[in-house]
């Protein structure tokens, strides 16, 4: 039971009870990532606030259990820290899902978010633990330009 | 009458590995072979043997290797055209698949190099296809309504997973030039009726090819009797190897259509400025073909026959009627495809509400070995059509059981405890 290890109690969790899904106004920028290979999609909007503190990070869209918790967690650990201070955490996320399970993730840094280091072994599944990452880091970018 | 029988325990020896043990002490059940389906013994053996002893490249060198190598080629199409009942070997055109065998007729039509009226394609003039194609059967037409600014038009797909007929007589018209369908879904397993598609077609005038990749490896195929134009299929489906896939046309059509690549060994002669070309099959054949694949493809038509298409056809029914009856039974599993066994084959694929395929797909296989797809199976058009983003699809062959069946229902019941 290799991929048990992947599903982790708090992701399913998460799946099940998605934190801050669903669109809302306002907000600074809007953007729609794919995963072509699976036909996951999230569209994610940003609303930033004085001293670039994060308000809001909500989104919508559809895919396996990993994406859609990955969203969820995202949108916990964004909300209240400023954008800074999210890209230190997006930057480790990736690293550690990109570390094919062999790197020691910061867990100070992840909280929740480490319970995606069982998906780092899985290659074909990594696309989706990023996307909706990868579409806050896109959407910061441009809310910002 | 008696039906048909095959000696399932029996065939899978012939399968060693599905008598492989998978990491974690997993049993390997496959139930993937409409994606690709397993080798036998006989057809490795004979691929190993070839290369082994005879191997040499083939219709040019003037020594014994080339003479063997030659042969056993040529066998195999004689093998193949016999399998398929083709009126003649000539017909049986070797490609690396079946997506290369639907776009070599694709590229036919408005090709300036051509000159038959029935291949001749431009504005006003249509392509017809239906929304439950594989994207091989999709691609090819919409870059050649691309390049001769032809229309694009296709049969929708009824709730029940079937060909709508309903629209026929509007949809194939004296405008349609080509008519290109699935034999039989790589979703639904819906066999399509290509009888009536035939008939209107002829009354039209247009052509009709098949997308036989799912029919053959599953059912007795008679190109003759079903009467069409063109069959594409591969080998690698059908317990034969990847890289060799076959396109069966009426001769002359293969006479009067130009050819798709040039090269070696598809000519008559060759001057500077101009070439002719070799008669069918080798018009189509150019460059050094996958000698071995085509071999093991001949010896994969072989083990099929001796086993006998009728068994296996009657196999796979009871393997179907088996897994509708058994999946019928988990809460919220919905089907995508007839819920019946008339007019469809051994592939079964569906949804389960609120988990995605690809989280059950992974935990099949992790805690069961159960191998099936997920995803839309190159099939996305008719997975919009059904509002849904993919399926898990099992799909089942000669050498699968009922027991298997159990293994992925036992399986599926685990999926929906741990997304519960």
């Amino acid at each position: 039971m290799i991929a048990e290890s992947m599903y982790q109690e708090l992701i399913l969790e998460h799946y099940k009870h998605p934190q801050g899904r669903g669109l809302r106004e306002p907000y600074d920028a809007e953007v729609h990532h794919v995963n072509p290979t699976c036909g996951d999609e999230i569209t994610l909007r940003v609303k930033l606030g004085d001293g670039g503190k994060v308000e809001d990070v909500s989104y919508d869209g559809q895919g396996c259990s990993i994406s859609q918790a990955a969203a969820s967690v995202l949108h916990e650990l964004t909300s209240g820290s400023t954008a800074e201070e999210t890209l230190v955490v997006v930057d480790e996320f990736t690293r550690l899902l990109q570390g094919r399970g062999k790197i020691e993730p910061d867990e100070d840094l992840l909280g929740d978010a480490v319970a995606f280091a069982g998906v780092a072994k899985f290659p074909a599944r990594v696309k989706c633990a990023l996307l909706a990452w990868m579409a806050y880091k896109d959407a910061l970018v441009r809310s910002s330009a | 009458m008696s039906l048909p029988t095959l000696d399932v325990e029996r065939i899978r020896k012939d399968f060693p590995v599905l008598s492989r043990e998978l990491p974690g002490d997993r049993p390997l059940i496959y139930l993937d072979s409409g994606n690709s389906s397993q080798k036998p013994l006989q057809v490795i053996e004979t691929m190993r043997d070839h290369m082994t002893m005879h191997y040499s490249n083939v219709g040019r060198a003037m020594h014994v290797l080339g003479a063997e190598s030659t042969e056993a080629f040529e066998d195999a199409r004689d093998k193949i055209a016999a399998f398929i009942g083709a009126p003649s070997r000539d017909e049986v055109v070797f490609t690396k698949n079946a997506s290369e065998a639907l776009n070599l007729v694709a590229y036919a039509f408005g090709n300036p190099a051509g000159e038959d009226p029935r291949f001749r394609l431009g504005p006003g003039d249509e392509i017809v296809i239906s929304e439950m194609e594989h994207h091989s059967n999709i691609v090819p037409w919409q870059l050649l309504a691309q390049r001769t600014g032809a229309t694009l038009r296709w049969f929708p797909v009824t709730d029940e997973g079937r060909l709508d007929l309903s629209g026929i007589d509007d949809l194939v018209t004296e405008r349609t030039k080509i008519v290109s369908i699935a034999h039989q879904s790589n979703v639904l397993g819906t066999v399509n009726p290509v009888a009536e598609v035939l008939a209107r077609a002829r009354q039209a005038g247009a052509l009709l090819m098949l997308d036989a990749s799912q029919s053959v490896p599953h059912h007795p195929v008679d190109v003759a009797a079903l009467g069409v134009d063109f069959v594409a299929f591969t080998g690698h489906k059908m317990a034969g190897p990847s890289g060799i896939g076959v396109l069966w046309a009426r001769g002359e059509l293969l006479a009067a259509m130009p050819p798709f690549l040039g090269g070696g060994e598809m000519i008559e002669a060759v001057w500077m400025d101009r070439s002719t070309y070799a008669p069918a099959p080798h018009k189509f054949e150019a460059g050094t073909p996958p000698i071995v694949e085509a071999i093991g493809l001949g010896a994969a038509v072989d083990y099929l026959t001796a086993v006998g298409m009728d068994a296996i056809e009657a196999h796979e029914r009871e393997l179907t009627a088996y897994a509708l009856g058994a999946l019928a039974e988990l809460p919220s599993l919905r089907l995508i495809g007839p819920g019946t066994l008339d007019q469809r084959g051994a592939t079964v694929s569906f949804t389960l509400e609120g988990i995605h395929p690809h989280d059950v797909g992974q935990i099949l296989d992790d805690v069961f070995g159960v191998a099936v797809r997920v995803g839309h199976h190159c099939a996305r058009p008719l997975h919009l059509r059904f509002g849904i983003p993919a399926t898990t699809r099992a799909s089942f062959y000669l050498y699968n059981t009922t027991g298997e069946i159990d293994a992925l229902v036992r399986g599926l019941h685990h999926v929906q405890k741990v997304f519960a």
